[in-house]
């Protein structure tokens, strides 16, 4: 190991390495709201008492929040995934005309081969799109140097910058050598509507403003020490950047290489240069063909990944594939039962959508943990679209199954989290424009899937420190839904009452579905559940729960088999002993 | 350069792969090895099947490890043993804990849980070692330290002093059970065989 005397190393995530990154460039106030992989970056910012860092609603208030502290004086970081920056992108596409008065640095996410996303967006596109440098880092050390140079960048420019980062950046671990944080000298902010308010004669005279930046910036990227010839064999030149660049090396580590951490604007004489020294130029990127089309536009010839590799992850193999080396890699077992992920023994979840299914509900879903209710044996969700979608989705169906004539209840559901990210206004849409539509608002009290993460309707900062809490009840009466109902998700009975009288109101209704993630009450102690046996009828109506504390063994009558009950998984929530029709499932007294 | 080392450990999300893995990464820093490690957070920990990636060497450049070139495959669990068994290379090595955690299409579905993994292992002529690491952890006073156990088993196959790995559980297990988490090690320390000749 490598190491400066007077330097610590570390081992930290990319994550971690852009929150030390933020500390070390004097960072005052950062934003975010939680999504795999950026989740760590915000949880780590709390660690530094002089830094300002908090969960915002969405990601959109979040980059308003560091904007408004950039302009305000002190450096700020937003932090998201990839399809945050949708929910930010109408900021985004305008503070690249304003840039501010101290730096701005936003980070995005991506996640390539949808670990725990929606789509795979390439976000790069987001750099051109909005015309703002972009850095790409290609290791922990390098995520927190980025973010240094990319604070020092939005200075020099007056141009907020993109930091992007992938799974395997943002979640891998290498050492990192911890430097000294910058002393911080806020600026001041001046008053200057021509460069701030943002009507169309001021903005005309900022987006010439924009194209100069651009012009000066692809000039710095040309020079810039993040692009970098590394010279080996000239037989074949590699050009990449990110973690696309480290599978590059150890597939062809002879190779030469344009190492590019700045991917935005490019560095169009450097990558001529390069293409000049070596015999066979070559991109290696994950996604789409972002360098590969810029370049060929350059007029240089190049060769890139064959259309299939737009998909997905890449690694060291799939390179050396690209790259036309033969390989016949061992094929994965072709007859392993699958194991995906599932709700947990004990989820709040785990009742809503057993009724829904019951109902025969349409389930307009969301982005969350009870996505999962998708998956068998529950199979009770038919949309997941974005965040906050469930709420106007299900609106919609409703119209379209009235015109229709179609009988099936339509019911919307989202998390507590993520109906205040982006519920609210389309709520507002069904009572303004006279639905009746159903909205279930799984209020487990927390932002789970992403490791459980405070939000406004917990009470509870970033910090854990308390605040005036979110009253999701007021707040949809607010919206002008008069009938609003809050249920207890391990009562079957009430909450499937609550349901049925929900879907028949000619009104629109909410139904709050409020029990604490069980993630948030280990150590609780709770009776767990037990079969007894000679009450079993094998029948498996307890297994459709989809509980993974349950499971059956043979040995039940008439060949059947029987229910079981892992007392060390069982959370004792009690749903299968309500669901069974024999009284076969007691819960034991403690 | 020398060729770096890969050890993939494989398992169900909630079985203690992440505190295993960096104990395993903390020991190799401290030996003066250069250490990558890559793995997943958010939905797929929901019990769903995970996996960790370490690579250490001289130089390291891939956070992943590519099919047919872990030196090492630790399975936390059978079935997750069989599932990434084709990221071994060849003369690769598993250690097998003889944890089963039935996954859900087993309980609701038509499909079997494999039978007899080592067996099958051994058909495919992959060299496996049982470790049972449950009631190694069970010995240790803690069924939650099986996976500090089969690093235990681990740290015979590796590069690293023996103090680093004691070190390593020191500075990264909160102190009410860091003695538990270090009995669990020496145990699986014992039963590890020797290292192998690659």
């Amino acid at each position: 190991m490598v190491s400066d005397s007077k330097q610590r190393t570390e081992l930290l995530s990319g994550n971690e390495a852009i929150a030390r990154g933020a500390y070390e460039a004097g960072v005052k106030v950062a934003a975010a709201y939680p999504g795999t992989p950026s989740t760590e970056i915000l949880e780590r910012l709390t660690s530094y008492e002089d830094i300002h860092a908090q969960w915002s609603p969405n990601e959109k208030v979040a980059l308003d929040v560091a904007f408004g502290a950039a302009l305000g004086g002190v450096r700020a970081l937003a932090a998201m995934k990839h399809v945050g920056l949708n929910v930010a992108a109408d900021s985004l596409f305008t503070i690249a005309y304003t840039g501010a008065t101290a730096g701005l640095v936003i980070v995005t996410a991506d996640d390539p081969g949808m670990h725990s996303s929606q789509n795979e967006q390439d976000n790069r596109h987001y750099a051109r799109a909005a015309k703002v440098p972009m850095l790409e880092p290609a290791d922990s050390q390098e995520a927190k140097d980025f973010v240094i140079e990319a604070f020092r960048m939005s200075e020099e420019f007056d141009t907020p910058v993109l930091l992007r980062t992938t799974t395997r950046i943002s979640h891998g671990k290498s050492p990192v050598r911890l430097g000294k944080p910058r002393p911080a000298s806020p600026a001041r902010f001046e008053r200057d509507a021509r460069k701030y308010v943002m009507i169309p004669g001021h903005a005309r005279l900022r987006h010439v403003a924009v194209e100069e930046r651009l012009e000066r910036l692809r000039q710095l990227s040309n020079t810039t020490p993040l692009n970098r010839i590394e010279m080996g064999s000239p037989d074949l030149g590699i050009v990449a950047g990110g973690v696309a660049y480290q599978y590059a090396r150890e597939a062809q580590p002879d190779a030469s290489f344009l190492k590019l951490g700045m991917s935005h604007p490019l560095p169009d004489d450097l990558i001529r240069e390069f293409a000049s020294r070596v015999k066979r130029l070559f991109v290696i990127e994950e996604l789409d063909p972002f360098l590969q089309e810029q370049i060929a536009a350059l007029g240089i010839e190049v060769c890139g990944k064959p259309a299939s590799m737009r998909l997905g992850e890449l690694d060291a193999r799939l390179v050396a594939a690209a790259l036309g080396e033969e390989s016949a890699p061992a094929q994965p077992l072709a007859d392993l039962p699958a194991r995906p992920p599932v709700l947990c023994p004990g989820c709040p979840h785990s009742g809503v959508f057993y009724v829904l299914r019951k109902l025969k509900a349409v389930v307009a879903g969301d982005i969350g943990c009870y996505t999962l209710s998708v998956l068998p044996p529950l199979e009770a969700m038919d949309t997941c679209i974005c965040m906050g979608a469930a709420v106007g989705n299900a609106e919609g169906l409703e119209r379209a199954f009235a015109v229709a004539g179609d009988e099936r209840p339509v019911v919307g559901t989202l998390g507590d989290s993520t109906f205040v990210h982006s519920g609210i206004a389309p709520l507002i849409d069904i009572v303004y424009n006279r639905g009746t539509t159903t909205i279930v608002i799984l209020d487990n009290r927390t932002t789970a899937m992403t490791g459980r993460q405070d939000h406004p309707a917990t009470g509870r900062t970033a910090r854990g420190e308390q605040t005036r809490e979110l009253d999701l009840g007021a707040m949809c009466r607010a919206c002008g839904v008069d009938d609003v109902a809050t249920v207890d998700p391990y009562d079957l009975e009430a909450l499937e009452g609550a349901l049925r009288r929900a879907i028949a109101a000619p009104h629109p209704c909410v139904v709050i579905t409020r029990r604490e993630c069980v993630l948030l009450r280990r150590g609780e102690e709770r009776a767990p559940a037990r079969v007894v046996e000679e009450e079993c009828i094998g029948c498996g109506l307890c297994l459709t729960l989809g509980c993974p504390a349950l499971s059956a063994e043979p040995g039940g009558p008439r060949g059947r088999p029987r229910a079981v009950v892992t007392r060390e998984m069982c959370a004792g929530c009690g749903l299968c002993a309500q669901i069974c029709r024999h009284e076969a499932i007691v819960l034991e007294q403690t | 350069m020398i060729r770096p080392m890969n050890v993939m450990l494989v398992g169900v999300g909630g079985q203690g792969i992440i505190l295993a893995s960096e104990v395993l990464c903390h020991a190799l820093l401290g030996a003066g090895w250069q250490v990558k490690k890559s793995e997943v957070h958010g939905m797929a920990q929901r019990g769903g099947s995970v996996r960790t990636d370490v690579r250490f060497g001289t130089e390291v450049h891939a956070p992943l490890i590519s099919v047919g070139a872990a030196d090492i495959l630790v399975a936390f669990e059978q079935l997750e043993a069989l599932r990434y068994v084709h990221f071994l290379r060849p003369q690769g090595l598993v250690l097998l804990s003889t944890e089963r955690i039935t996954p859900v299409t087993v309980l609701t579905g038509p499909y079997p849980y494999p039978a007899d993994v080592p067996a099958r292992l051994d058909n495919l002529g992959v060299q496996a070692q049982v470790i049972n690491a449950p009631e190694l952890a069970a010995r240790a006073g803690n069924p939650r330290t099986a996976g500090i156990a089969l690093v235990g088993a681990l740290s015979k196959h590796l590069p690293v002093p023996a103090p680093k790995w004691g070190k390593a559980i020191t500075g990264l297990v909160p102190e009410r059970y860091r003695e538990v988490n270090l009995d669990a090690f020496r145990r699986g320390r014992r039963v590890g065989a020797p290292a192998l000749a690659t």
